[in-house]
């Protein structure tokens, strides 16, 4: 079979994706979840959505679409306006709120400018009372998988915006989390570190074998990383398009350049166009 | 010096993000130089009397004089601007922490704290003297100079421990800091900049509390600095005066050069106003 084949095929529908392991409950998902803000913006609008152990998911759509508000909610952080977001897999802690065990990424790299990297690493770790000397190896652990090591000393003012970004990236990471929610984290970045970022990241996805949840505004990021592609429409925020990308892993350059590849952009730049167009009908 | 000459000490000045540092502290000591030897030799060849503008050497005479006398007086008066500014800092950033931790708090006292601010100093002077200083005089001094030093910490304070990263909020959020974990790992450092630079305003105004104070308290109670000056302007002896000035400003230089160095002590590792732009 072609990679043309499987990409079409794979646009028809999308099944409840099952996870690598044999069960069927999602990891997360979301029931008809709204969430409105004070001043009356409507961000995002029954939103249905099941996470599977183990997807890479992006979140694409255009800005305003409620792609951050949307893994805000799933972090806990802010709370939905409507609807439930579970986590049928997880056990709950104390105050009733599920264990997500969770790493964030944001769109900027957000390091504490007075603190080295490796302080800015240990932080999560500091915050849940692990002393820096038994954090240590997990530090160094993480800081490896960025291959920021050699750097653990320095200040963030002294690193480039890419190492920054792996630094942040280490952060999330050092809780060795089963989700890593990335919020744009490239979009900042030159395009030859996001495509060097990108590969580190699919790499250090296929060996740990987390959930990932990447909001991006970028179709071709979107393509090349994620095995599931959600697509956005704005105002109010709501889901309009679920794409599977059934390309194989690992992917690199070939895929970059493949025929299969520039098939998937096609047809996920429609469905954001289709994202747009009804934005447009609202005005 | 030709502008070919000129070229690589134009570069260097450029890396050093202004002038080169020899410069800096050559520049300012040859003028202070050149008008303190203009100021004595005028006074001399117009003649000017010392009880109106004395000579820069009789003003070191006055200051060997009466060394004695006027080191106690400006030990008194550093005293009292040392402890009011010790103990405005440690109120204003308390005060500070208080108002970030609670709108409620912030909003009943900040009108309170800004009375303080906006009331002229010489104008309760009197009245905190009666209240306390008519037993201790050094007191009311202590009381006065604190208020004035004061608002400066904890304006800027307050602005720093608000002023968090949002996302770094959310990360602390996303680990459930506490509280105190918060206030430690994030709301002291982004303030630190912001209370240095109250401190070196509030240094300034510690010792301006402090003279202003004593001279409102008047005759024969206290002894400090600005009692020295008040003395010997009444006795007409203005070289003692001049030399009491200077003790004072010297007071003033050390305490702002302390505190500069604090702050680039603590700010140099990270803060971009203690580096140099590498463009």
């Amino acid at each position: 079979m072609s990679m043309d084949d499987v990409a079409a095929r794979s646009i028809a529908a999308v099944p409840d994706r099952a996870a690598p392991a044999a069960t069927h409950k999602p990891l997360i998902q979301l029931n008809r979840v709204s969430k409105a803000y004070q001043n009356g913006t409507i961000a995002l609008s029954d939103v249905d959505l099941r996470i599977a152990h183990g997807e890479f998911v992006s979140l694409l759509g255009p800005s305003g679409c409620g792609k951050s508000t949307l893994l805000r909610l799933v972090a806990g952080l802010g709370g939905v306006s409507d609807g439930t977001i579970d986590w049928p897999l997880s056990s709950y802690d104390v105050r009733g709120e599920p264990i997500r065990d969770l790493g964030f990424v944001f769109q900027e790299p957000t390091l504490m400018p007075w603190a080295t990297v490796l302080d800015n690493v240990y932080l999560p770790l500091k915050l849940s009372g692990v002393s820096r000397r038994d954090a240590a190896s997990r530090v160094a652990e993480a800081l490896e998988m960025v291959r920021l090591e050699r750097f653990a000393r320095a200040y963030p003012r002294e690193l480039s915006g890419g190492m920054k970004m792996r630094v942040s990236i280490a952060r999330a990471l050092v809780v060795r989390p089963k989700v890593l929610l990335m919020d744009e984290p490239f979009a900042a970045l030159d395009e030859i570190t996001r495509f060097r970022l990108n590969n580190d990241l699919l790499s250090l996805w296929q060996a740990q074998r987390w959930t990932v949840i990447f909001v991006t505004h970028s179709v071709f990021e979107s393509v090349y990383l994620s095995n599931r592609i959600v697509v956005m429409s704005a105002r109010p925020g709501r889901i309009i398009g679920d794409l599977a990308i059934d390309a194989p892993y690992p992917r690199g350059d070939a895929f970059r350049t493949s025929t299969a590849y520039n098939e998937f952009c096609r047809l996920t730049s429609a469905e954001l166009a289709r994202a747009m167009a009804g934005t447009e009908d609202d005005h | 010096m030709t502008i070919a000459d000129a070229r690589p000490s134009a570069q260097t000045a450029a890396a050093t993000g202004g002038l080169p540092l020899s410069v800096r502290i050559a520049v300012p000591i040859l003028l202070g130089a050149v008008f303190i030897v203009a100021w004595e030799l005028l006074v001399r060849y117009l003649a000017i009397p010392k009880f109106v503008l004395p000579a820069p050497s009789e003003i070191v005479a006055a200051l060997i004089d009466g060394f004695g006398p006027l080191m106690v007086s400006m030990w008194i008066t550093l005293k009292v601007t040392l402890s009011a500014f010790f103990i405005a800092l440690a109120l204003g950033v308390v005060v500070a922490i208080l108002f970030a931790q609670s709108r409620l708090v912030e909003v009943s006292l900040f009108p309170y704290a800004v009375v303080l601010q906006v009331t002229p100093i010489v104008s309760i002077a009197p009245l905190v003297l009666i209240w306390v200083g008519l037993d201790h005089v050094e007191r009311a001094l202590l009381i006065l100079a604190t208020i004035v030093a004061f608002f400066p910490i904890l304006s800027n304070t307050t602005l720093g421990l608000k002023s968090v990263d949002h996302n770094l909020q959310n990360l602390l959020d996303l680990y459930h800091a506490s509280r105190w974990q918060r206030l430690k790992e994030l709301q002291f450092p982004s303030a630190l900049p912001y209370l240095l630079g109250g401190m070196k305003i509030s240094g300034g105004l510690a010792l301006i509390g402090a003279v202003v104070a004593e001279f409102v308290a008047g005759s024969g109670t206290g002894n400090g600095l600005a009692w020295r000056i008040v003395e010997a302007g009444n006795r007409l002896n203005i070289p003692r005066m001049f030399a009491a000035l200077l003790l004072l400003s010297l007071l003033g230089i050390v305490i702002f050069f302390g505190l500069s160095a604090l702050e680039y002590l603590l700010l140099r590792k990270w803060h971009e106003s203690a580096l140099g732009r590498e463009n």
